[in-house]
């Protein structure tokens, strides 16, 4: 795992044992990039790649590649989410290539939001491929040069392969496997979903250590940043798959409103602090709802600044 | 125009559709549908799946969960049916046989294949033809 040559900044950070630390991107509906741009200007240097999601909720926003190009032309690293609702073979291969293209080096493949969660549910949804399919085929481009058809590319990409996983979602017991599934498609590194339950947390690194996983994949630790108790709320009532135990609603709830952002992020900091404890964490992946000025914060305040340049 | 001309009639794996192949697809069909929900897609992977049909989640998948199955273990797309793939690590659990497949990667879906028989398709091998990309991969079985 921490052999050969880094294909990536945020490649070379998790081979030298760096704790990295990345952040989800504010989508944007607009034809302007300047929003974009300015939330580059947010986030440069404070983390070490930012992701792009890829209509994320089900919901069409700009384009992941287009907005990994901003990024890049901003000096910011992106992180290229792809999910397979949405498009079929073809098309991820071909989105593949042109990111490849256009410098992503990093990317994150998964299964996506189903349609009904999102503004569209009369769409016809895709899940031609799986996520460890999607892996699999992003790998095969890579290391054989090849399409999934068996046709050659002129030239194969260079990517970071990232995957996704729930380890607060049923089958529990089966989820530690399931990310050995993705590392043997591909996948180098993932990154959690949004952690509250810490102890579910340690309960399924421990299996993933047990497993000899660890040694094959970096984990980075999904951490949101809520804005509010309402924010924390929308968390547990609208976003299958999500475990926010009653104590964080609570303590949310417990203060005035204008007192609840900085309160966000204590309880970030104090998150960061305790996965950092737990071993095989290799980072966080800081998400937030309108909220993006709370990253910096939680960057410094959690001691993980200067961030190291970026030399790639 | 790229390339070659490609074929895009099914290969020629069987001889035509005769009396006893239409018998066959019949009872399939009405034996798989009636007991595990079954949906034809021709390259059945029940017996890694714990006999929890995969094509029966919204989202078709083959490889696992995905990340929105809710706490208490049903789908997110249809909250009334339970998810798929708990039904799946359940079941692959109480399986006398076949109890590691469930950690196999299974290959992307021919579809082509839906609605013929599996069965059919088992025996003459054509559910083991996967995209020549796929099974030239250096990576693994992939399978």
């Amino acid at each position: 795992m921490t052999d050969g040559a880094p294909r990536s900044h945020l490649h070379r950070l998790l081979q030298d044992g760096e704790f990295v630390v990345t952040a989800e991107l504010q989508t944007s509906d607009s034809a302007d990039p300047s929003r974009i741009v300015e939330l580059a200007g947010t986030l440069r240097g404070k983390v070490d790649a930012v992701n792009c999601t890829d209509n994320s909720s089900a919901h069409a926003h700009i384009a992941a590649m287009a907005a990994a190009r901003l990024l890049l032309d901003h000096g910011v690293e992106p992180v290229m989410q792809l999910v397979c609702r949405d498009r079929n073979r073809l098309a991820l291969q071909a989105d593949l290539l042109g990111a490849a293209a256009l410098g992503v080096r990093n990317i994150v493949c998964m299964t996506g939001d189903d349609v009904s969660a999102g503004d569209h549910p009369e769409t016809k949804p895709i899940y031609d491929l799986d996520s460890v399919q999607l892996i699999r085929t992003a790998k095969i481009m890579r290391d054989d040069g090849t399409y999934l058809s068996g046709r050659a590319l002129t030239e194969p990409p260079s990517f970071l392969i990232g995957a996704v996983e729930n380890p607060f979602a049923p089958p529990l017991e089966f989820r530690p496997m399931r990310l050995g599934t993705k590392i043997e498609a591909g996948a180098e590194f993932v990154q959690t979903q949004i952690c509250f339950n810490l102890d579910k947390l340690r309960v399924f690194m421990a299996r993933c250590r047990e497993l000899g996983l660890l040694d094959h994949v970096w984990v980075l630790a999904g951490v949101f940043v809520p804005s509010s108790a309402a924010g924390a709320r929308y968390l547990r009532d609208q976003v299958p798959g999500l475990d926010v135990p009653e104590h964080v609603i609570e303590r949310m709830e417990a203060v005035p409103r204008d007192a609840q952002r900085g309160e966000g992020i204590r309880l970030a900091l104090e998150i960061v602090d305790e996965v950092r404890q737990i071993p095989g964490v290799s980072g966080v992946h800081l998400m937030t709802i309108n909220h993006e000025e709370a990253i910096p914060r939680v960057v410094e305040g959690a001691g993980l600044v200067p961030r190291p340049a970026r030399q790639m | 125009m790229e390339g070659t001309r490609v074929d895009r009639r099914p290969p020629e794996t069987a001889p035509p559709v005769k009396g006893f192949r239409r018998a066959l697809l019949l009872v399939e069909r009405v034996t798989k549908e009636t007991v595990w929900d079954c949906r034809m897609c021709g390259q059945c992977i029940l017996h890694s799946t714990g006999l929890s049909c995969p094509m029966r989640c919204p989202k078709n998948l083959r490889n696992g969960p995905c990340g929105g199955t809710l706490q208490d273990g049903s789908c997110e797309v249809l909250p009334e049916m339970k998810c798929v793939w708990v039904a799946a690590w359940e079941g692959s659990r109480r399986l006398p046989l076949w109890r590691d497949h469930i950690q196999h990667i299974e290959p992307p879906v021919d579809w082509r294949l839906q609605g013929t028989s599996s069965w059919e398709n088992l025996v003459t091998g054509r559910d083991r033809q996967v995209p020549e990309g796929w099974s030239g991969s250096s990576h693994g079985s992939g399978s």
